[in-house]
Formats: C-alpha cells, structure tokens, sequence
C-alpha cells in the first residue's frame, strides 16, 4: 500500500514512544549491562563512587571458574531437558485425549490449564511444603505419605539430597515436577489449538485405510504438528532459562548448590553480596543462552510471515 | 470416543490420575488453608480439616492487606496503560507498515523474551535516579515498558485478521491515520483489549523479579513479595502461610475461572505466530 510521507510521519510518530522506551529500557540497558560486566563493580564503593576501571573479561574468568556458576548451569542444563521432555509427554498425550472430546472434556482441560494463571510464589511456596522431607521420626509431604501408606523405604531428601547421578543432582526432580506441573498445559494448549485445525476427512480416511490410533498420532499428527511442538521447546527452553521465581521462592540455592541455577546466582551475587559486576557477566551469558534459542526463532517467525 | 472400545476406560484411567496431578497442591493449599489453628501441622498435611476455620484465612488478609491492596493499585494502570499502546502499535505495525517496520516489530518482540537479570542493575540505577526506586509508582512504570512487547504482538496479530479493504476503503472516504483507528479499528478492538487485559493482569499480579528487586519497603510491595515473606518466616502458622498462597492465588483464579477462553488465547499468541 503506498501512502504520503505526512502518514508515514505519524506512523512513526505513533510508535515513538514503545521505540524510545525499549531503546533505552532494552538495548540502552543490555548495553550498559556490558559495559559493567567490564569493569571493577564488584564492591558497592565503586559503583556508588561510579569508578569505572576496565578490567577486561575478569568477571567472566570470575564466574567460569566458580563451582556455584559452573554447578548452576549444568543445573539449567538438566533443568532444561527433563521440563521440556515432561511437558511436552504430558501436554501432548493430553491434548490427543481431549481432541476426541471425551465427556467432562471442558473441565479435564480446564483443570490441566490452571496452573498456568498462578504465579510461581505460589507454587512455589505449596510445593516446597508438599515435597519438604522432614526428618526419620517426623516425615513431612510425600515422605509421610509414604509411611503412611507402608512404603517408608521409599523415602529420601527430595530437594535437599545432596546426591547426584553422574552431573545431574537428584534434589532437582522436585523443582522439575513443579515447572512441570505448571507448564504442561501450555503445550497442552499450543498442540489443542493445531490439532483443531487438522481436517477431520484426513483422520477419517487413514481410520478407513485400517490405520491405528498409535499409527495415525505418529504418521499423521505429530508430522503435522512439527512446527508447533518446535515452538513449543524453544519457548518452555527459554522459560528453563528464565525460571527464576520458582526456584528461588521453592528451595533456592540448596545445599552445596544442588538446586542453583544462574538467574538465581546472579541475584544473590548482585543484591546480596554486591557484585554487580559479576551478576552483569552471570546475566550476560543467560542472555546469550536465551538469545541463541529465540532469535533463530524470530527470524524464522518473519521469514514465514513476508 | 467409540472407536476406542475397551482401551476408552484406559484413557479415563490416565485423564483421571492427571487431574489428581495438577489438584494435589489445591487440595494442600486449600486443606490446609481451612483448618484450625490446632491441626495446621505437619503430621495432619495430608487430612482433611475435621472443622472448617477461617481462622488462618483472616489473620492471612489481616497481614497480607496492604500488600494484596498494592498489587490492585500496580495492575489496574499498568494493564490499563500497557493495553493502550500495545493497541497503538500494533495497528501502526499491522495496517501502516513502512520501510523497516518489521525490523522494529522484531526489536520490540525481543525484549520479552530477555532474561531481565540482564537489565536489572542498569534499571535499579535508572529508578534511583528519577526517584521512583523503591516506590509502587515505579514498579508500574517498569511493567508498562516490559509490556509493551506482548501487547504489541497481541494486538498485531489481531489487526492483521481484518480485512485490508477495511482501511482502504476508509483512506478514500479520506479518513487519516487516526481517524480510521479511532472510528475502524477501535470499536472491534473489544475482544483483543479483553484478552490483553486478562493476559497483562494476571503476568503483572504474579510477577516476581521485578517486584522484589524494586521495592524494598513493606508498604510498597506486592503480594508475591509479601508472600514469599510470610512463607519464609518460621514463627508464621502452617494454615496462615497456605491461605496467604490462597489469597495470592485467588484474584487470578477467578479471573481463569471466568474468562478461561480469553486466558488461554492470550497464552496462545505468545507464541508469536498465535
């Protein structure tokens, strides 16, 4: 559509304010973000004095070789995997069931989706209490469902057990079942919306040729859905990346680290202990993580658009 | 559902035990939250109350009040405020479009998917020094901005549903810019700024970071901040800390209860395309 410059004049003019706004907000603070992860701010002297001694990539030697950084991201890292593989079972298995509409459908899903309104203070808060272990005589939560039922042998230190399977520190499984719990109906919802929109004569006609239920969810549904389910783990990735709230407010950093991740690293290690230099450098590399799994996506968002 | 024959009780069987799933921690929270003072401990968790008590509900609102009348003061002007210009842009990026306006679409959607650590001390020196650090004012301010993203695509996506004719044909009767969003687009506009509204309420009253890096005093935080205070403290009773989730929780619950069909299409064009 071609138009005057007069409206493209207050086409721009409209947007300048959400422009300058995140100009500054985003890029001017991402930039100035750097720009401290440079220099010597760790101690509150110099940042309120604003001494500014570049220091090159010190901060960031100072985190690759700190335990708490290196445990952290491998934390992230199997934090990643198990809530994206979870989320996308049980999401998708969900979504399959409720496409059929079985009966009570609408309250099946809705109860699936409720999670998702609440905020992570609140999980947070009800699932530390719910997986808290107590002690031998006086189990909390599951353990003393587990006695309660005679299974005692069965019960451990849920997030505060220190073991670890090779990298991944079991005391994590809590944390994960949590994000599980609040985030599989969001890829229960992404896959009901795209399954909506598969023709009805397509199944028909593969049920007529013979095929299965197995056969036609995997021939025919989840091909078609690819682009969907790809959405789907990029954006629950960025969320892993991003799951501040929950482990912070469920169990934070644990003993001896086992449930940190960096979000929450970096803001112990600039509000708590001062080093804003060093939290710029822990929120880089999660911008860098994040960056690196959404602007592909972007990208190719537009790509299919134009 | 027939085709399935007997494996149909299976599929119940495994619908059912999901539901159980995602009820437990309602049923902990609610349990918990109606019981008396007496029987909110440890060894009883898993029982239902013997009596109903509202005994920890009201000294739960008693002390979480201000806090609960903050996040209403926070979310009405920055849903309000972040609705408008999201409405705004995207009309202007949807039926404007002019050399570069996708590039700036693109900019605009990143920053919400930043990780806002990564703008977060260059943000509390901003506040500082306007002065709204630490104030419920600025809180405000900074979710208007950081909402600007999401508002903006929700609406782009609803605007580029309507038909193009729509805006020519309203550039021939000589409507302007303005004009043709004023007398076009806004009055459909209804259904997008009811969707906007739920998604932005709710992402704004369960919003954590920002909340507890940018306040700092009791009288000017919101209830996640306040919740997470009340849950940490060891002298706090069981069913107080469980109602105080339940108050935290309830404003957005209903919400979901009501407007269920509107949430989840806000969740839905988060994913860009929508």
């Amino acid at each position: 559509m071609k138009y005057k410059t007069k409206e493209k004049l207050i086409s721009v003019g409209l947007l300048s304010p959400t422009i300058i706004g995140l100009g500054i907000f985003v890029y001017g603070f991402i930039w100035r973000t750097i720009r401290i992860s440079t220099i010597d701010w760790n101690n509150i002297t110099n940042m309120l004095r604003g001494i500014e001694n570049f220091v090159g990539l010190d901060n960031f030697r100072n985190i690759f070789t700190s335990t708490r950084f290196i445990t952290g991201l491998w934390n992230n890292i199997f934090f990643l995997i198990f809530f994206i593989i979870g989320s996308l079972t049980i999401g998708i298995t969900l979504s399959v069931f409720l496409n059929d509409k079985p009966k009570g459908h609408f309250i099946f899903q809705n109860i699936y989706l409720f999670p998702m309104a609440i905020s992570f203070v609140v999980t947070g808060t009800v699932w530390r209490w719910i997986f808290a272990p107590g002690t031998e005589d006086f189990p909390r939560g599951i353990n003393l469902l587990l006695t309660n039922i005679g299974l005692e042998n069965l019960r451990w230190g849920w997030f505060t057990s220190t073991e670890g399977i090779g990298l991944f520190n079991v005391a994590l499984i809590a944390v994960i079942v949590a994000a599980i719990w609040q985030f599989s109906g969001y890829t229960m919802a992404m896959w009901l919306a795209g399954l909506r929109g598969i023709p009805e004569q397509l199944i028909e006609a593969a049920r007529i040729d013979g095929a299965s239920k197995w056969q036609i969810f995997s021939k025919i549904l989840f091909p078609m859905q690819k682009a969907i389910t790809l959405s789907a783990v990029i954006l629950l990735a960025h969320i892993a990346l991003k799951a501040f709230d929950l482990v912070y407010v469920m169990t934070g950093s644990g003993p001896r680290n086992v449930t940190d991740i960096p979000a929450v690293f970096m803001f112990e290690t600039t509000f708590r202990s001062n080093r804003y230099s060093d939290g710029a450098a822990i929120a880089l590399v999660l911008l860098v993580l994040v960056g690196v799994l959404i602007i592909p996506y972007l990208v190719h968002s537009f790509r299919e658009d134009s | 559902m027939n085709e399935y024959g007997s494996k149909k009780y299976i599929i119940y069987l495994i619908m059912v035990l999901a539901a159980a799933f995602f009820l437990i921690p309602l049923y902990v929270m609610l349990a918990t939250s109606f019981k008396p003072f007496a029987e909110a401990s440890m060894q009883t968790m898993w029982n239902l109350p013997s009596s109903i008590s509202f005994d920890g509900i009201l000294e739960a609102y008693a002390r979480l009040f201000p806090q609960l009348r903050n996040s209403i003061i926070l979310v009405v002007p920055a849903t309000l405020i972040s609705a408008i210009l999201g409405s705004i842009n995207g009309y202007i990026l949807s039926e404007w479009q002019f050399k570069g306006s996708d590039t700036i679409f693109a900019l605009i959607l990143f920053g919400m998917f930043i990780p806002y650590q990564s703008i977060l001390v260059p943000l509390v020196r901003f506040l500082q020094s306007i002065g709204l650090y630490g104030s419920l004012q600025g809180l405000i301010f900074v979710h208007i901005i950081y909402g600007l993203p999401i508002t903006t695509l929700m609406f782009r996506n609803y605007y580029s549903d309507v038909p193009s004719a729509l805006t020519e044909a309203a550039q021939v009767d000589g409507a302007g810019i303005l004009k043709t969003y004023r007398h076009i687009f806004l009055p459909i506009s209804i259904p997008a700024f009811v969707v906007v509204f739920i998604w932005q309420y709710t992402n704004i009253w369960n919003e954590f970071l920002f909340a507890v890096t940018l306040t700092s005093q009791p009288s000017q935080q919101p209830i996640t901040v306040a919740l997470n205070n009340l849950a940490g403290s060891q002298v706090v009773q069981w069913n107080v800390q469980m109602s105080g989730a339940l108050l935290t929780a309830l404003p957005t619950l209903i919400v979901y209860i009501i407007f269920g069909r509107y949430f989840i299409k806000g969740m839905l064009s988060g994913s860009v395309k929508g």
